[in-house]
């Protein structure tokens, strides 16, 4: 992969850009964190509860915002916290999704709410502070900022990788995975906390509104085009990172794209391509494709 | 009495507090009826789909000059369409809420570029997410009871069959109910509820209209007869209040409405997770 990175042509006057160089930076350490945590929330059928957790960071910024604090202490402090209390609470780990959607709803509100507050006691024109946390600013990162993104994501990332295989088990048959004696609930909470701090980390960088499709997109194309665990595991951060690399040159490329827009772009669009290509095999090989899945 | 009710009265006497209460109520009736059968079906991440979809639809229209309500009901139909008629995959539930997924996110951010291309317009995005009582017209109050009433009248003739068809889909299809049929209509009711909810709670919060009140009613009562009553009316407690705190406090009407509607929800988990603790439990 970075090889093929380095290959390409004009990437180094690319990259003379701080802004630019910053952003890559964030981008690929959160979109590992995201495409790794993604492949088990789609396996485990928590995709809902990603997007509940974007929404909590969204409340979370909103609240650091109106009490005048850094808002990552906000993002942070509130996706853990409900990561670790969703997965305490929903029976083994899992949750339903009626009461995750009357809380979700109830914590956006909360953070309007907060929001409100912000933009009325500031009384200057931050009304766009909202729009940052739901959209993202990926190319408003500052150095430190972008070594910290990537850092955090790292950490997340090695941290799944190292609860891996247990957490496969339990998910793939969490019952035999409980007498083989896998912890399987505390495996679920602490999954869905790592979840909380990709959340968290990912909300900098495309809005808490949008890394759904961060989660999502890249571990959806890549149980499309295999059903071996591991190598969808890596292949769905493999396509995160590329979803972010592509997005952050389109968006170079064409100004007006937001970056957030182009990132979810090419994610939707690489979903779409593994689609196609898995329609088309199974096609081809019939039946045969279907028993392995 | 005397003192509670007189500034209701006042506050109604304001013509676009009028036109709230009357877009509110139809919205509340229709949210509160077709959300019932969506908590039903368990279609809930559908529904906040649907409602996501319906943020670009808005932008768009706006960018392109036309009323928002046009943007809403042209997106939320055609998603709902689109949903409903893409083959059922064969990946299982995780790949399903994959696609959804994706299209949610694809979707917000079509609506964050179509926002950011409609120079000056970045604070307006706040009304479209999180809702707005203020400056319905007329116009749009006979729209939303057209749009409504039409939904209610679909929905009042495939009634039995959708209930029979949702609670158990496979003896339903045995007795030549056409569930498939059923529910793509069912899909496009949807369509229609989220779109109206849309436009006074915003696109994120329409959980607060077709969730929390139909969640609310399944807990209380597992009786379809009755559960289709009370969820109506709790909508429409929850956006009168809710009217009536924004008018009052200077807080958007979102955090009212969902914090209402989460408080009800909550209440009645709690009622009913006391009495199942001495009799039968609640439905859930």
């Amino acid at each position: 992969m970075m090889a093929a990175l380095e290959s390409w042509t004009g990437i180094g006057a690319l990259l003379a850009h701080s802004f630019l160089a910053n952003a890559v930076l964030a981008g690929t350490g959160i979109a590992l964190a995201a495409g790794l945590a993604g492949y088990f929330l789609v396996l485990r059928g928590q995709v809902f509860t990603g997007d509940a957790l974007g929404h909590v960071a969204f409340t979370g910024a909103a609240a650091a915002l109106a009490l005048g604090l850094d808002l990552r202490i906000g993002l942070f402090v509130a996706t853990v916290a409900v990561g670790v209390l969703i997965g305490a609470l929903g029976p083994r780990g899992r949750s339903d999704d009626v009461v995750i959607g009357n809380v979700l709803a109830w914590v956006l509100g909360l953070g309007v709410f907060f929001l409100s507050l912000y933009v009325t006691s500031m009384s200057a024109g931050n009304g766009t502070a909202g729009v940052t946390v739901l959209f993202g600013s990926i190319f408003g990162l500052s150095a430190g900022q972008a070594w910290t993104a990537a850092a955090i994501g790292l950490a997340v990332a090695v941290s799944i990788l190292g609860i891996a295989r247990p957490l496969l088990f339990a998910t793939v048959d969490g019952t035999v995975a409980g007498s083989a004696g896998v912890p399987v609930r505390a495996l679920g909470v602490v999954f869905l906390a790592l979840v909380g701090l990709a959340t968290a980390e990912a909300t900098q960088a495309v809005g808490a509104l949008l890394l759904l499709g961060l989660l999502a997109a890249p571990a959806g194309a890549a149980q499309r085009l295999t059903a071996r665990p591991y190598v969808a595991l890596a292949l769905s951060a493999g396509l995160a990172v590329f979803d972010m690399w592509a997005g952050l040159a389109l968006s170079y490329a064409v100004p007006v794209l937001p970056p957030s827009f182009s990132i979810i772009a090419v994610a939707a669009a690489v979903y779409v391509a593994a689609f196609v290509a898995s329609a088309a095999r199974r096609d081809r090989s019939g039946d045969a494709v279907a028993e392995t899945e | 009495m005397q003192s509670l009710v007189q500034p209701i009265a006042q506050m109604l006497t304001y013509p676009f507090m009028a036109h709230a209460f009357e877009a509110g109520t139809i919205v509340a009736v229709v949210a509160g009826l077709i959300g019932w059968f969506m908590v039903l079906r368990r279609q809930a991440f559908a529904g906040h789909a649907l409602a996501v979809v319906g943020f670009p639809g808005a932008a768009a229209a706006i960018l392109l000059g036309v009323g928002a309500a046009y943007g809403y009901f042209t997106f939320c139909l055609a998603a709902a369409l689109a949903i409903a008629l893409l083959p059922p995959s064969r990946g299982g539930r995780g790949d399903e809420s994959a696609v959804t997924g994706t299209v949610q996110a694809f979707a917000l951010a079509s609506g964050f570029l179509f926002v950011s291309l409609y120079h000056g317009f970045l604070n307006g995005v706040d009304a479209l997410l999180f809702g707005s009582f203020l400056g319905i017209s007329q116009g749009q109050v006979l729209a939303l009871l057209a749009a409504g009433l039409g939904a209610l009248a679909v929905l009042a003739m495939i009634g039995r069959p959708l209930l029979f068809a949702s609670v158990d889909p496979e003896v339903a299809a045995a007795g030549n109910v056409p569930v498939r049929a059923l529910s793509v209509v069912f899909l496009l009711l949807l369509g229609v509820a989220v779109a109206e909810a849309s436009q006074i709670t915003g696109t994120l919060l329409v959980f607060a209209l077709l969730v929390a009140p139909a969640a609310t009613a399944q807990t209380v009562t597992t009786r379809p007869a009755v559960g289709l009553v009370l969820s109506p009316l709790i909508a429409l407690v929850v956006t009168w209040g809710g009217l009536t705190l924004a008018y009052r406090w200077p807080y958007p009407i979102g955090f009212f409405v969902t914090s209402l509607a989460f408080a009800a929800y909550v209440i009645a988990r709690i009622a009913t997770a006391g009495l199942g603790r001495g009799g039968q439990g609640g439905a859930r």
